[in-house]
């Protein structure tokens, strides 16, 4: 599947803020066997005194924009092609739940994609003993650790309802919990956090959703912005799954992955800092537009 | 327990001095005699009289609050300090001893320099089963920006402590190792000074080994880093959280001490890879920083975004390989309590042999052997987080005895979150106790914290620390966590030390020795805060004349509309200050934020200044519930003029007449121009009501100049003419403008030109039309022009020189 995407994102700060400093993650990149990036443009207004590309920790494109005079507005925007590789369908010989704690008793791997990196609580999604409950209702006995994932999803997907009122960037997941209600975001922490109650490493994934889906399909929900779902790990015969607990379905040809992290502070896609008090405002625009072939 | 009998020298200060065949002792050793170092010493000590010794230890103290040594606890309040809890006792260590230590833990710190390359390099150690890798992945201290990246001049740690006991057999251990930003060696130096004002005597300090060779050494280390392979100069300081940390002190001290820059993380910015300081002469390459701040704070954009005190780009000024920090960030793992149960195998596999000095015995609760061990033996134990990352008797550390219930049951199952720790016994050391039961030496327990830093020469320890004292009567570690005091640690030499020669500086290019370290940028935070401070010390002078004024007229009045009292409570009002106190809201908040600029540049004060600050905030508090409208506040605000005068007095007397005295000068003289200007608007307006230029002449403090000059009443004219024009009354329009442009015109760039500075260029108008204007020409309005046109002086002076 081939898409044309489009990303625009401003910024407006109620002050001219001096030495802005800026980290975009918006970027994809090559995942072999997933995905693979064509051309791409990316636009930052006003000029940035300084622009510059890095590869973080968890592997994913980072750019670093700096601008070195006042500004009080940032527009972003960046077309891009991509193409989604279609995934072999799950394998069902999966790990049983109960395993999973010796297999990672025995990885020594810490490479990027290790699961070791996403067993602990984070800054964005700390432990949360509601949540936890929550998760070990949904699980039945003797059940794989990729249906425990699925079910866990679900659960979450009945849990909450969509929407882009009830909470902002900053909210915690735990509110968005409490409320019942948030954007992928929420649900994204929320079944992240839920997953590493009941032992499953967890991650969260930002990226792209096909606006307008296939004939005959619903719309799905959340293409109006960039998108975020979960990546669970389900023990070495596997490794990774992604989910996406807001639309309650396995992540396929529908999905363009921009960058994994712990929770949304690895992957924010503008990681800003400026010298100036005051407000900041910001609005986002998404196309993902499929290309025929 | 038996008590063996010390052998004492019959001095009854060791009368009731008690020793345990369960733990060592430093005065004396396991047989019960008095170990050599402390012979002479103790023979010295109770040949005085009590009286004479309470006098010498008074002395002491006396010196660090002569100093200004304190400790800080975080609060609101200007001055929530506490004094430094010294111990006047020393603990006494032979130079063979402590030579032993110091090799076992230069090896110490090698080890730690290697588990550092790999934990952010290849990590073999958890890829080999060296190091279980959940301690590192799912340490919060581990950072994952910074793996990968090659610290600047190759090495990872430059600046180490270890907190170190010994055991009841005699030997050493090391308690934990402090890598993240160990603190106390500036502390460590306070302490030796105050000890040589309470022991001036040859022994033992001539047979002391001194501390000035070690800082030396550092800091040439230091610049080494900051300056080796670049193109042009650059400084390197030191980061500090700020005045609201507990050893901000410390950061002080060792920034004066060193002659290093005091930074904080707003003095930094970076561009193009590339570390600056903010400084009044625009932004200057910073090489090195040793940083006081925790690494996750150091940078918002990559580490912790919630840091208020970071600097946003700075990890990438390390990723470009422009700037060496010290540690490096990240080091803080390394002090994880974990790893203490795995470092003697570390130890084996990286260097082949075994840890010479041993840590503290260790459990991971995550080995199913160990935890069935820690749990079976938990009366032993002292448990804690598997991350922790405190010493075990830090007031505040999560540590607890195995024995607790709770504890108990969290063991039951695997516990990989937990460690389990030998609960240590402690050695003993004499602490001065002088209470209801009398003046005596006691034994306490204690820990001692060596330094080390690397130089040229690899690792240098500084000779000697500083010990941390516990309560008398318990030697288990954890007992230290109900506080206690600290002690200079001596290490004595049979023979007496040199003193050490400072060499002297080679010759530079031109053949001149340089003497000077101190470096002459100028953070423009700095140049900020003398500024404000130089306006609101003047702001708070100008309003308590204005309330002066008004309480003498109350109390020659009982009309509440008298037209005068109503005329400088609306002087008052124009300031935002309320007549409903007599030391009223406003007038106080002045000084706090005089005290609060003052606060941030305690560097560039002497002790005395921020006494005499202290001193007016305390006075100023106290009124607050004693002063009564009328003569009373009258007088108060008398005192407190007195003492304002005073701290100006210390203060521009003593601060060194460079940029950042410049600053401090132009606030003061900005504000004055300001405030004589609003004087003259309010008490000699053309329709001035009778009496009110006699105020205008208290509130300049003009009175007795205009009797002199004009013997005769005052009259609009002769008041203008004093306050506005003439160039001999320092509170005069004029004088302060000439005097503010003969600084502005001393401001780094005024030179650079032939025009004029943007301030220079708003002063010089001004300056022509009160030479120019005769007196009845200087109308309200026109002083209406000259306020503003200062206000656009203090906006050219922040663009050109404080952003």
């Amino acid at each position: 599947m081939r898409y044309d995407i489009t990303l625009n994102i401003d910024y407006r700060y109620s002050h001219p803020t001096d030495r802005t400093r800026n980290l975009l993650r918006i970027l994809p990149h090559d995942l072999p066997g997933t995905q693979v990036i064509g051309d791409w443009t990316l636009a930052l207004t006003p000029r940035p005194s300084e622009q510059a590309h890095f590869t973080d920790f968890f592997g994913n494109t980072v750019t670093s924009a700096v601008w070195h005079y006042p500004i009080d507005a940032v527009q972003i925007s960046l077309s891009l092609q991509a193409e989604r590789l279609r995934s072999d369908p799950f394998l069902s010989l999966a790990a049983p739940l109960s395993r999973l704690g010796q297999d990672l008793a025995a990885l020594r791997d810490v490479s990027a994609r290790s699961p070791l990196h996403f067993t602990a609580a984070s800054r964005r999604t700390p432990a949360h003993a509601g949540m936890g409950d929550f998760a070990r209702a949904a699980l039945r006995p003797g059940m794989s650790a990729a249906d425990a994932v699925r079910a866990i999803g679900r659960a979450i997907h009945r849990h909450m309802e969509f929407s882009d009122k009830a909470t902002d960037v900053d909210t915690p997941a735990a509110v968005a919990f409490e409320k019942r209600a948030g954007v992928c975001q929420d649900f994204t922490h929320i079944m992240i956090t839920c997953l590493r109650a009941v032992g499953i490493p967890a991650g969260y994934v930002s990226g792209f959703l096909r606006t307008f889906p296939p004939p005959g399909k619903e719309k799905l929900v959340g293409v109006d912005a960039m998108h975020a779902w979960v990546c669970a790990w389900v023990g070495p015969e596997i490794g990774w799954l992604e989910f996406d607990p807001t639309n309650n379905q396995g992540v396929g040809v529908d999905y363009v992955t921009i960058g994994y992290g712990r929770d949304y502070d690895d992957v924010a896609p503008v990681c800003g800092a400026m010298r100036s008090m005051g407000d900041q405002s910001s609005k986002q625009s998404v196309d993902v537009a499929e290309v025929a072939d | 327990m038996t008590k063996p009998t010390p052998t004492d020298l019959g001095s009854p200060l060791l009368a009731d001095y008690a020793l345990s065949d369960s733990v060592a002792d430093e005065l004396f050793d396991s047989s019960g005699r008095m170990r050599p170092v402390w012979v002479p010493f103790l023979k010295a000590l109770s040949a005085l009289p009590v009286p004479a010794l309470r006098a010498k230890f008074e002395r002491g103290r006396q010196y660090l609050r002569d100093a200004g040594v304190y400790f800080r606890q975080y609060s609101d309040d200007p001055l929530n300090e506490r004094d430094w809890p010294l111990s006047t006792m020393p603990v006494l260590l032979h130079e063979t001893e402590w030579d032993q230590i110091c090799r076992g833990l230069d090896q110490r710190a090698n080890l730690l320099e290697q588990v550092m390359a790999d934990l952010y390099g290849p990590g073999l150690l958890m890829q080999q089963g060296h190091l279980p890798p959940r301690l590192v992945t799912e340490n919060p201290h581990w950072h994952r920006p910074m793996v990968g990246i090659q610290p600047r001049g190759g090495h990872y740690l430059h600046f180490l402590a270890f907190e170190i006991g010994r055991s009841p057999d005699g030997s050493w251990f090391v308690l934990g190792d402090r890598t993240q930003a160990p603190s106390g060696a500036g502390f460590a130096l306070e302490n030796r000074m105050a000890m040589r004002h309470v022991f001036p005597e040859d022994y033992p300090r001539a047979y002391t080994h001194r501390f000035a060779g070690f800082f030396e050494n550092f800091r040439k280390a230091l610049e080494q880093l900051a300056t080796t392979n670049r193109t042009e100069s650059h400084q390197f300081g030191l980061l500090t959280p700020g005045r609201a940390n507990d050893a901000f002190f410390e950061h002080l001290y060792i920034a004066r001490y060193l002659g290093m820059l005091l930074l904080e993380g707003e003095d930094i910015v970076v561009q193009n890879g590339q570390a600056m300081v903010r400084t009044i002469d625009g932004p200057v390459p910073l090489g090195l920083l040793w940083r006081r701040i925790d690494s996750n704070f150091a940078d918002p954009l990559e580490l912790d975004p919630d840091s208020q005190i970071g600097v946003p780009g700075l990890v990438d000024a390390v990723r470009s390989g422009s700037l060496a920090m010290v540690n490096a960030l990240g080091s803080g793992v390394l002090e994880t309590r974990a790893l203490m149960a795995f470092l003697p195998r570390i130890c084996q596999q990286l260097t082949g042999a075994p840890l010479e000095m041993p840590n503290i015995a260790t459990w991971w609760c995550g080995d199913e052997s160990a935890r069935a061990y820690v749990r079976d033996n938990m009366d032993r134990m002292m448990i804690a987080p598997a991350l922790a990352v405190d010493l075990p008797f830090d007031s505040n550390s999560e540590t607890v005895r195995g024995a607790e219930p709770e504890i108990v049951d969290l063991l039951d199952t695997p516990a990989p979150d937990l460690v389990g720790q030998e609960a240590v016994s402690l050695s003993t050391t004499p602490a001065w106790v002088d209470d209801e039961n009398g003046p005596r030496l006691t034994p306490c327990p204690m820990t001692v914290r060596v330094f080390t830093a690397r130089t040229e020469k690899g690792w240098q320890f500084l000779q000697g620390g500083y010990a941390r004292i516990g309560p008398e009567g318990d030697a288990n570690a954890l007992a230290m966590q109900r506080g206690g005091s600290v002690a200079d640690v001596q290490i004595i030499s049979d023979r007496p030390v040199p003193e050490p020669t400072v060499p002297k500086a080679a010759p530079d290019a031109t053949g001149v020795r340089r003497v000077r370290t101190e470096s002459a940028a100028l953070p423009s935070r700095a140049a900020d805060n003398l500024y404000w401070l130089g306006r609101y010390i003047v702001r708070f002078e100008e309003a308590a004349r204005l309330l002066r004024a008004y309480h003498l007229r109350l109390a020659v009045t009982d009309r509440t509309d008298d037209a005068l009292l109503t005329l400088i409570a609306k002087a008052l009002k124009a300031v935002d200050i309320s007549v409903d106190a007599p030391i009223p809201a406003g007038l106080r908040d002045r000084l706090f934020a005089a005290h609060g600029c003052a606060s941030k540049i305690r560097d560039r004060f002497s002790p005395d200044g921020w006494d005499a600050l202290n001193d007016l905030v305390k006075t100023t508090r106290q009124m607050v519930d004693t002063a009564t409208p009328g003569d009373d506040a009258a007088r108060a605000m008398s005192v407190l003029l007195r003492k304002t005068a005073g701290f100006s007095g210390i203060v521009t007397e003593n601060i060194y007449r460079f940029y950042g005295w410049r600053f401090l000068s132009i606030g003061r003289a900005l504000e004055r121009t300001d405030s004589l200007a609003a004087a003259l608007q309010h008490f000699a307006p053309e329709d001035a009501p009778e009496g009110a230029l006699e105020v205008a002449l208290a509130v300049a403090d003009g009175t007795m100049s205009h009797r002199r000059r004009y013997a005769l009443e005052p009259t609009r004219d002769s008041v203008v003419d004093l306050l506005a024009h003439d160039t001999g009354n320092p509170r005069s329009l004029l004088f302060q403008i000439r005097e503010m442009q003969r600084l502005a015109e001393d401001l780094p760039g005024a030179t650079l030109s032939a025009r004029p500075t943007a301030l220079v260029r708003e002063l010089l108008p001004v300056r022509t039309q009160l030479e120019i204007l005769s007196p009845e020409a200087l109308t309200t309005a026109v002083l209406g022009d000259i306020r503003t046109a200062v206000a656009r002086m203090s906006d050219r002076l922040a663009e050109a020189h404080l952003r």
